[in-house]
């Protein structure tokens, strides 16, 4: 499955870093990133490939929310779907 | 491959604009289980709704979770008991069946279940009559249950005796239940034109024309819409219409989404998309404040009719094209005590009953969660539902009434129901009475325009 994860914060020294390690750590592959200052907040997105990974998207999306959690940010994962259905016909 | 701008605005709809699917409502066709025996009925019942929605809100939640977009609620619609129950003359049956229903929301950890219904527009069955005098009883012993009544149609006319009848029920659902302020009657409601497909409670209930098993899905997002008009102040109609038919597009994909996935995960047919812009009680997602964003300085004013009927249409012209199945009731919805809006008005004397059925021409339902002082007579809620009907009949449009006389409140007092179902000011009704119409009887003979063959 191929997944959107966002991370929307204040910027901070090693923020890429955490989000790709537990990446890493689960098997997930980053296919795409992104990385840009939109209103002053620190946006990144990530699309990633979650087919070799062997927890469950709920997992996935439990731990990405708590490392939210610990450095102050806002992390969602999301099935790309989602944007697709909206955004493309 | 999406751009940045694109993942942020589908985020921000989700995260600050209340973006939600608002329901995935599993219908469940209860003929084969049909009867007369009460409990052999009931058993039947539970055991097939057990079955076949026993993985739905599991399935709700994993969509939830993968796709980032809350689905607030999960729910199921069944078969009107009365013709499930048909044979039956005993109205205790009917109460042990609507227990039954309870019983099977619970277990399948649904909110709400509806089809404890009745559709009675030309005239009533035995089990059609049972089942409505045993409205006041199942709405006060159940908690999920809800219930519905078809009184009339564009092709059928009025049923006046079921209309009489009707504001008989809505009594004495409020006096069964006046320890929580008439809540029962907030899950009833009496319909015109009332559809097979609609997944929004109270009237959802699985027609006669689907299938064993259906998926319908209802979507939400007034938050959504008024943000897109903030941006466009001072801009004429055709682009506060765009606007709209723009916004609903990209909310219809959601319910649409919502409902090929889940349909396929359950294996069961995936029936319609519901267009319906449905608020809720929380500031920021109201109807009312995209009328108000319009240019209205409160909802109720004069232009509110013309406002919601642009909304309504825009609503549609943009949400068709989104979804392979549209259907239930697609439009907008304007209950009073579920939208922050229509409650801040309605308690600044700008929005009235009047006002309200009037809004109802133009819009995709009718009176919605109002309530009335608790002395308004059987015959007064009698005539507000003939009156709402009327329009659904003449419109060929489904109308829906769904009152609450609050035993023992008058007109400023508020009524409290928490949830979803939120707060409502009490409000006024015309004084004068209306007995002697009421006590005629009959049937009011479809328009004109029903001849179309």
């Amino acid at each position: 499955m191929r997944a959107v994860i966002t991370v929307i914060g204040h910027d901070k020294i090693g923020i890429i870093y955490e989000v790709s390690r537990i990446l890493a750590e689960n098997n997930i592959n980053i296919l795409d990133i992104t990385q840009t200052i939109m209103q002053d907040m620190f946006t990144m997105i990530m699309l990633v490939s979650t087919e070799k990974c062997s927890k469950s998207f709920k997992e996935i999306s439990d731990t990405l929310a708590a490392l939210g959690e610990t450095l102050g940010l806002s992390i969602r994962i999301q099935h790309e779907d989602i944007f697709n259905s909206m955004h493309r016909i | 491959m999406l751009n940045s701008l694109e993942i942020m605005e589908t985020i921000k709809m989700i995260a600050e604009e209340h973006l939600d699917i608002r329901t995935v409502t599993m219908g469940i066709s209860l003929m084969s289980c049909a009867g007369s025996d009460g409990e052999a009925v009931s058993q039947k019942v539970y055991d097939t709704i057990t079955r076949r929605a026993e993985k739905l809100v599991k399935t709700a939640e994993e969509l939830e979770t993968e796709l980032g977009i809350p689905i607030i609620n999960k729910r199921i619609s069944v078969t009107p008991a009365s013709l499930v129950l048909g044979g039956s003359s005993n109205p205790d049956d009917f109460v042990t069946l609507a227990k039954a229903l309870d019983r099977a929301a619970d277990t399948t950890g649904v909110n709400f279940i509806g089809g404890y219904s009745a559709l009675v527009h030309k005239g009533m069955t035995t089990g059609d009559a049972t089942l409505i005098a045993s409205i006041p009883e199942a709405l006060a012993v159940t908690e999920r249950v809800c219930s519905s009544v078809n009184v009339g149609s564009t092709r059928a006319g009025i049923n006046m005796d079921a209309v009489a009848l009707m504001g008989r029920m809505i009594k004495e659902t409020a006096e069964r239940t006046k320890d929580r302020d008439g809540f029962g009657c907030a899950k009833l409601v009496v319909f015109c034109n009332a559809v097979e497909d609609n997944p929004f409670m109270a009237g959802a209930f699985c027609g006669i024309g689907e299938p064993d098993t259906v998926i319908n899905v209802g979507v939400s997002g007034p938050g959504v819409v008024k943000c897109a008009l903030e941006q466009v102040k001072g801009a004429d109609f055709g682009i506060v219409a765009d606007t709209v038919k723009k916004t609903a597009f990209k909310i219809t994909r959601m319910g649409q989404l919502v409902a090929q996935e889940a349909s396929r995960r359950l294996n069961v047919p995936f029936g319609i998309v519901d267009l319906s812009l449905a608020p809720t009680p929380a500031v920021g997602d109201s109807v009312a404040y995209i009328l108000e964003e319009m240019g209205l300085e409160r909802c109720g004013t004069h232009g509110t009719t013309a406002a919601l009927a642009l909304l309504n249409d825009a609503v549609k012209k943009g949400g068709v094209m989104a979804s392979s199945y549209v259907g239930g009731l697609s439009g907008a919805f304007i209950p009073v005590s579920e939208d922050a809006g229509m409650i801040a008005a309605a308690q600044a004397g700008a929005l009235s009953l009047d006002k309200l059925e009037a809004m109802t021409c133009v819009c995709s339902v009718g009176l919605d969660m109002i309530c009335v002082p608790g002395d308004t007579s059987a015959q007064t809620l009698s005539a507000i539902i003939a009156d709402e009907a009327a329009i659904g009949m003449i419109n060929n449009k489904t109308t829906a009434v769904r009152l609450i006389p609050a035993p023992g409140k008058t007109v400023g007092d508020i009524v409290e129901f928490g949830g979803l179902l939120g707060t409502g000011p009490v409000m006024p009704v015309n004084n004068f009475k209306s007995d002697d119409f009421i006590a005629r009887g009959g049937r009011i003979p479809a328009p004109i325009h029903s001849l179309r063959n």
